[in-house]
């Protein structure tokens, strides 16, 4: 149970030591405290090992994270989660922009509201954001799920590809392509699986959702402007 | 990039380190920007108005201070520190002494208010709070800047805050694309600039706004609809304290609110240090939406 004060340790160290931390290693849970707003927390991650951030952290905490499970008792940063692949990434607070931008897989959960662009360009992550989320959420958004328990901003999904986003609340407008859709038994039954993997399980009503994708415009080039050519 | 900081005190009882509490604040931004520093501290009134003056040297601005002292007859209080002087010109001899220093190039008149001083400086931000003193200084609110120079020279008629109005300054993260056509509207108006920095027209806009009746708010405001380009800002009055971000967000902000203070910063780190952060309401203010305090 190694425990880690970014105060009388550097950041520098604290990422070299869960770097190199060997596959069947025995020190699973860590916990850091004060990370004080530092940038990068965790970040790099490829081991089943769980991670406890006591405070605010600033940009980028647990980016690329693989396999561990981080959890930030306080507010993150921009870019959370970025690039993530597997693993899970739980944020207490509020998350700022860019939340979980560009992730293969893995779950970020967010239990307060996150920023601008949550989700941009995410391509296979699930992201569960328990508040609300900021204009131009799940921007060119290519798969994954993107759920919103509160309301979204401008240009949800705009220009998005196979994502599917599910929002409970209002959404201020939809981005370019971004269509609402028709939400059928398979969608009830996938967003319910991440509601329960977020831990929500009973609490939240799947039907209260509504689900929006794709209208698939963008995928090619429009014959009406050959001419142009 | 650049790192900007703003701090308004609610309780009195920590108006002694305003000024000691920015000092951290900005030392924590160099890595946003190492290339220049500045702030701005609302102090104690003074009987008059207090001109902030900028000279080459110390050498060079005590001599001329004290040439406008004789050319105008006049025994004047005065502050200085390093590079900076802040004089107190008695009520209705401001005009004057602005005048008299327009006469003699090589002073700049950095921005003037019954309560605002601003010290800019090239270098690194810990050494230029260091130089002014920083730390000592005690005020109500204040607000802070450290440039990383991306487009014009690292000097410091480029470093913020830009003061354009009595007890009025502003710092700027970002860049405006409409600031030539505009800086042009407000000079017919009867504004001057000191510089061709952006920022210090949208310091100028807010001026003109505020003296056709609007409030700090209103003028923010309005400033939405007049100014194109990406901002974060954050402004002083003599009471008062905003922040404003532009409608996307683009560049970044953290607020934080106890019963004792608001504090803005670029980034959290920046208000690591502040007294009580760990129950604060730590916050990101939306884009578009301005944020206003004003002392009671």
């Amino acid at each position: 149970m190694p425990l880690v004060n970014l105060r009388e340790t550097t950041l520098r160290d604290l990422n070299r030591s869960l770097h190199a931390l060997p596959p069947d290693t025995n020190e699973t849970h860590w916990t850091v405290r004060h990370p004080d707003g530092r940038h990068a927390v965790a970040a790099g991650l490829d081991r089943a090992i769980a991670v406890e951030i006591e405070g605010h952290v600033g940009y980028y905490c647990a980016g690329m994270n693989a396999l561990a499970q981080v959890v930030v008792h306080g507010n993150a940063g921009v870019g959370v989660a970025e690039n993530m692949m597997s693993g899970r990434v739980h944020v207490r607070g509020d998350a700022s922009q860019a939340a979980g931008a560009t992730a293969h897989g893995g779950l970020l959960v967010i239990d307060g509201n996150a920023a601008a662009r949550c989700g941009i360009s995410m391509k296979g992550v699930d992201i569960v954001v328990k508040g609300s989320v900021g204009h131009m959420s799940a921007f060119m958004a290519q798969s994954g799920t993107l759920t919103v328990l509160g309301d979204a901003g401008e240009a949800l999904g705009d220009s998005l590809y196979e994502a599917r986003l599910y929002v409970r609340g209002a959404v201020t407008s939809l981005g370019a392509d971004c269509i609402e859709k028709a939400m059928r038994d398979e969608h009830r039954a996938e967003l319910a699986e991440k509601l329960a993997a977020a831990g929500l399980a009973g609490e939240v009503d799947p039907a209260e959702f509504r689900r929006y994708g794709s209208a698939r415009r963008l995928y090619h080039f429009t014959v009406d402007n050959a001419g142009a050519y | 990039m650049c790192g900007i900081v703003g701090l308004f005190l609610k309780d009195p009882a920590l108006e002694p380190r305003l000024g000691a509490l920015m000092a951290g604040m900005l030392g924590t931004m160099t890595d946003r920007g190492p290339d220049s520093a500045g702030f701005a501290v609302y102090g104690a009134p003074a009987e008059g108005a207090k001109i902030t003056l900028r000279g080459p040297d110390a050498a060079g601005l005590e001599a001329a201070v004290a040439a406008l002292q004789v050319a105008l007859g006049l025994t004047l209080a005065s502050q200085a520190r390093d590079t900076h002087t802040v004089l107190v010109a008695p009520e209705g001899r401001e005009g004057e002494i602005r005048a008299w220093l327009a006469a003699h190039p090589g002073i700049d008149v950095v921005g003037s208010g019954q309560r605002m001083e601003i010290y800019k400086e090239v270098g690194l931000p810990a050494e230029v709070a260091r130089r002014f003193s920083l730390s000592a200084m005690a005020g109500t609110h204040g607000i802070g800047h450290t440039r990383m120079a991306t487009e014009s020279a690292v000097t410091t008629n480029g470093a913020h805050p830009f003061s354009t109005g009595p007890d009025q300054c502003l710092v700027h993260n970002g860049s405006l694309s409409n600031h030539n056509a505009l800086r042009r509207t407000l000079r017919r108006e009867g504004l001057t600039f000191a510089t061709d920095n952006d920022s210090e027209v949208a310091a100028g806009y807010l001026t003109w706004r505020m003296r056709e009746g609007a409030s700090l708010k209103g003028a923010l405001e309005a400033s939405l609809s007049d100014l194109d380009g990406f901002f974060t800002f954050v402004v002083g009055t003599q009471d008062g304290f905003a922040v404003l971000r532009d409608p996307i967000a683009c560049k970044p902000a953290i607020m934080a609110e106890t019963d004792a203070w608001v504090a803005f910063g670029s980034e959290y780190r920046a208000l690591v240090g502040l007294p009580g952060i760990e129950g604060a309401r730590v916050f990101e203010p939306e884009p578009a939406t301005v944020y206003a305090w004003e002392r009671g």
